[in-house]
C-alpha cells in the first residue's frame, strides 16, 4: 500500500485496508414523487471488499448506479480520492477508473470473449482516431499490450478455452464471468457488481466468490457489491451496508450487522402496531 | 473462343463494376447500422447531397442563392471562382462531418433509447429534409460532375482483348477507378472496424448502449463518427454516380438498388456488402444477358428484388450477416 493513511488497518486474514477512496454524502435520489435513496452517507475503503445489502426495492442498484454515473442524484455529493467529483457522463466516470457489471448482463452479444474483454481497456488506450485509422506502429503495439493484459485476466478467470466464441451462444454462469474480466480489463480502482451472482446455481456462486476473493487479493481492488444471498455476503465483505426502503439502516462489518435489530426486523419482518 | 462466350464474359466483368457502385451505396447503410442498428434511410440522400454540394463548391456556387436573390432582389448566382476538386473533395467531406454532428445533435441525442422503428422514422424525415435542403441550396437543375476521373472506353483492354480473342471488350475507365477506390475504401474500413480502438467501440456501441458507458465509450463521439464515414463513403458513392450520370435527383434513388444488396450481403458485414453487391451487378447482367430474350427483357428492373426475397425466406440474415443467436 503506497499511502498509508493513519487509519488502515490490516484484516485478519493479512490484508491491508487502507483510506477512504470512495465516500459518498448525504446521497438522495428521487424519480418524480418516489424517493429511492434518501439522505445515505457511506464510505469506502482502499482495498475493501464493500457489501451493500437489502431486501428488494431498498435501492441498492439505484445507489450502485449513482457510484458509476447512470443516475444523477438530486442532493448529495460524491468523493471520489479525495476531490469532491463533478456531475459526469457514465462513460466519463469509466474513464475515472470505476469500472461495473450489470444486475442483467450488459455484454456486447455479438462479439467474442476475447473482444469483449478488449473494449473493457479503451479507456486504457492512448493513440487517436487518425493514427488508429491509419494503423500506424504505435497502434499496433499498443494493441498487443493490451492483448497480453487481457490475456492474464482470461488465464485468472479460467475462460481460456471460450475465447472466441461470441458471447451469446454462452450460459449464463460464464456470461457473468466474462462481464467481470470486462470490468476487470480497465484495471479498477473502484469495482463495482451488480448481484454478481443473482441466478446462479451453488457451485456457480462458490466459483464466483473464489473470484471475487482472488480479484481483491492478488489485485487490491477495491470492490463494492450488491448481493441478495446474506451468506455469501457474510463470508465476502468486510464492511455492510443495510439498506431498506431508500434509507439507510445498518453499517458495519458483517458481525455488527447481523446482530443489528433494524436489520433483522428488514429482513424477517416485523409486527407493526 | 466463341463470341457468345466472349460476350458474356464481357458483361459479367461489366457486371462486376455496377456492382461495385451498389456495394458503395450499401455501404454506408451498412456502416450506420452496425453502429447503431439505425436503418439510415437518408443514405441514398446523402450521397445526392454530397455530390451537389461538391459540384457546388467546384463551380463556386453561392449557396442559397435562390433563396437570397429573392429576399433581397440581388442577382447573385456564382462566386466567379473554381476550387480544384481535391480540395473541393476535402472540403466536402468536412461538410459532411458538419452534418454528421448536426444530426447527432438535434436528431439522434433526443432519441436514445428509442425503438428501432422510431429511429428509422427520423431517418425517412430527415432523408426529405435534405432532399429540398440539397434544392435550396444548390438548386433543382440537372449538374455535370467532373473530378478528373477518367471517362470512356479503356482503349488499352479494347485492344488487348481484340488482339487476344478478335473482340474487343467494352470497359469504361470511370468504372475501373470506382473498383479501385471500392476496394481501399472496403479494405481500410474493415480493418478499421476489426481491429482499431475505435472500431471496436463502434461495435460495442451498436450492440449495447449501457454496457458501452460502462467501458468508458462516449456515445455521442461514436455516432458523430459513424455518421462522419457514412458521409464520407456517401460522398465517394455520390463522386462515382454523379460523375456516371450527373447530379440530379434521381440519385437520390440508388439507395433502393442498395436494399437487395444488403438482404444478400447482411445488414452488419461491410464484405457482404460488396460481395452482394457484386452478386447482383453480375447477376442481373447476366440475367438479362441470358434469360431477358426469352420473356421479353427489362429484367434488371426485378432482378435484384426477387432474389432478395428468395435469400429472406432461406437465410434471412444474409451470406455474412452475424448468425441469429437464440438460447431457448
Amino acid at each position: 500500500m503506497n499511502d498509508m493513511s493513519p487509519d488502515s488497518y490490516v484484516t485478519p486474514d493479512g490484508r491491508t485496508i487502507g483510506g477512504v477512496v470512495m465516500e459518498m454524502k448525504n446521497i438522495t435520489l428521487r424519480f418524480g414523487g418516489v424517493v429511492a435513496i434518501k439522505d445515505i452517507s457511506f464510505d469506502i475503503r482502499e482495498g475493501e471488499i464493500r457489501a451493500i445489502i437489502g431486501p428488494n426495492g431498498a435501492g441498492k442498484s439505484s445507489m450502485l448506479n449513482v457510484i458509476s454515473g447512470f443516475y444523477v442524484p438530486q442532493e448529495g455529493e460524491v468523493w471520489f480520492r479525495g476531490s469532491k467529483r463533478p456531475q459526469m457522463k457514465p462513460y466519463e466516470v469509466a474513464g475515472q477508473g470505476i469500472a461495473r457489471t450489470f444486475q442483467n448482463i450488459a455484454l456486447f452479444d455479438g462479439m467474442s470473449v476475447l473482444d469483449n474483454i478488449m473494449t473493457g481497456r479503451l479507456t486504457k488506450m492512448k493513440t487517436g482516431l487518425a493514427s488508429q485509422a491509419l494503423w500506424f506502429g504505435r497502434a499496433e503495439r499498443e494493441e498487443i499490450e493490451h492483448r497480453e493484459q487481457v490475456e492474464k485476466i482470461i488465464d485468472f478467470l479460467e475462460i481460456q478455452n471460450i475465447r472466441k466464441t461470441p458471447v451469446g451462444r454462452l450460459p449464463y454462469g460464464l456470461k457473468k464471468r466474462v462481464e467481470l474480466a470486462r470490468a476487470l480489463a480497465a484495471e479498477p480502482k473502484l469495482l463495482l457488481l451488480d448481484e454478481p451472482m443473482a441466478g446462479m446455481n451453488v457451485e456457480e456462486k462458490e466459483d464466483m466468490s473464489r473470484f471475487i476473493l482472488d480479484v481483491n487479493d492478488e489485485f487490491g481492488t477495491t470492490i463494492a457489491l450488491i448481493e441478495h444471498d446474506m451468506g455469501v455476503v457474510m463470508d465476502l465483505s468486510d464492511r455492510v451496508v443495510v439498506m431498506d426502503y431508500g434509507k439507510k439502516i445498518g453499517d458495519g462489518t458483517p458481525d455488527e450487522v447481523r446482530g443489528n435489530q433494524a436489520v433483522i426486523d428488514a429482513y424477517l419482518g416485523v409486527a407493526h402496531d | 473462343m466463341p463470341d457468345q462466350l466472349l460476350f458474356a464474359i464481357e458483361v459479367t466483368l461489366n457486371g462486376l463494376m455496377a456492382g461495385v457502385l451498389y456495394a458503395l451505396v450499401a455501404l454506408g447503410f451498412v456502416l450506420i447500422f452496425k453502429a447503431s442498428g439505425i436503418f439510415n434511410y437518408a443514405q441514398g440522400v446523402m450521397a445526392l447531397f454530397a455530390a451537389l454540394t461538391l459540384v457546388g463548391i467546384q463551380d463556386g456556387q453561392v449557396p442559397f442563392s435562390h433563396l437570397i436573390n429573392a429576399i433581397f432582389g440581388t442577382d447573385v448566382h456564382h462566386f466567379g471562382w473554381h476550387v480544384p476538386a481535391v480540395l473541393a473533395i476535402l472540403l466536402t467531406a468536412a461538410v459532411m462531418v458538419l452534418f454528421a454532428w448536426i444530426v447527432e445533435r438535434y436528431v439522434l441525442r433526443h432519441l436514445v433509447n428509442q425503438p428501432g422503428i422510431i429511429l428509422f422514422m427520423a431517418t425517412i424525415g430527415l432523408a426529405y429534409f435534405m432532399e429540398g435542403f440539397g434544392d435550396l441550396m444548390w438548386g433543382a437543375d440537372i449538374k455535370n460532375l467532373d473530378v478528373g476521373l477518367p471517362q470512356g472506353i479503356n482503349e488499352t483492354i479494347d485492344e488487348t482483348t481484340y488482339n487476344w480473342f478478335g473482340y474487343g471488350f467494352f470497359i469504361d475507365n470511370l468504372d475501373i477507378a470506382a473498383t479501385i477506390v471500392a476496394v481501399i475504401l472496403v479494405v481500410s474500413l474493415t480493418l478499421f472496424s476489426q481491429y482499431s480502438k475505435q472500431g471496436r467501440a463502434l461495435r460495442a456501441v451498436a450492440d449495447d448502449h449501457q454496457a458501452a458507458l460502462s467501458v468508458g465509450i462516449s456515445l455521442r463521439f461514436i455516432w458523430v463518427l459513424v455518421w462522419s464515414i457514412a458521409g464520407f463513403v456517401a460522398l465517394v458513392a455520390g463522386i462515382m454516380w454523379g460523375s456516371k450520370s450527373g447530379v440530379q435527383f434521381s440519385l437520390s434513388l440508388i439507395a433502393l438498388k442498395a436494399l437487395p444488396v444488403l438482404m444478400l450481403g447482411g445488414f452488419t458485414s461491410i464484405p457482404g456488402a460488396i460481395v452482394g453487391g457484386l452478386i447482383i451487378g453480375v447477376g442481373e447482367k447476366l440475367f438479362e444477358f441470358l434469360i431477358g430474350p426469352l420473356v421479353g427483357g427489362a429484367t434488371e428492373n426485378w432482378f435484384a428484388y426477387v432474389l432478395a426475397l428468395l435469400f429472406l425466406v432461406f437465410r434471412p440474415q444474409g451470406l455474412f450477416g452475424e448468425k441469429i443467436i437464440e438460447r431457448v
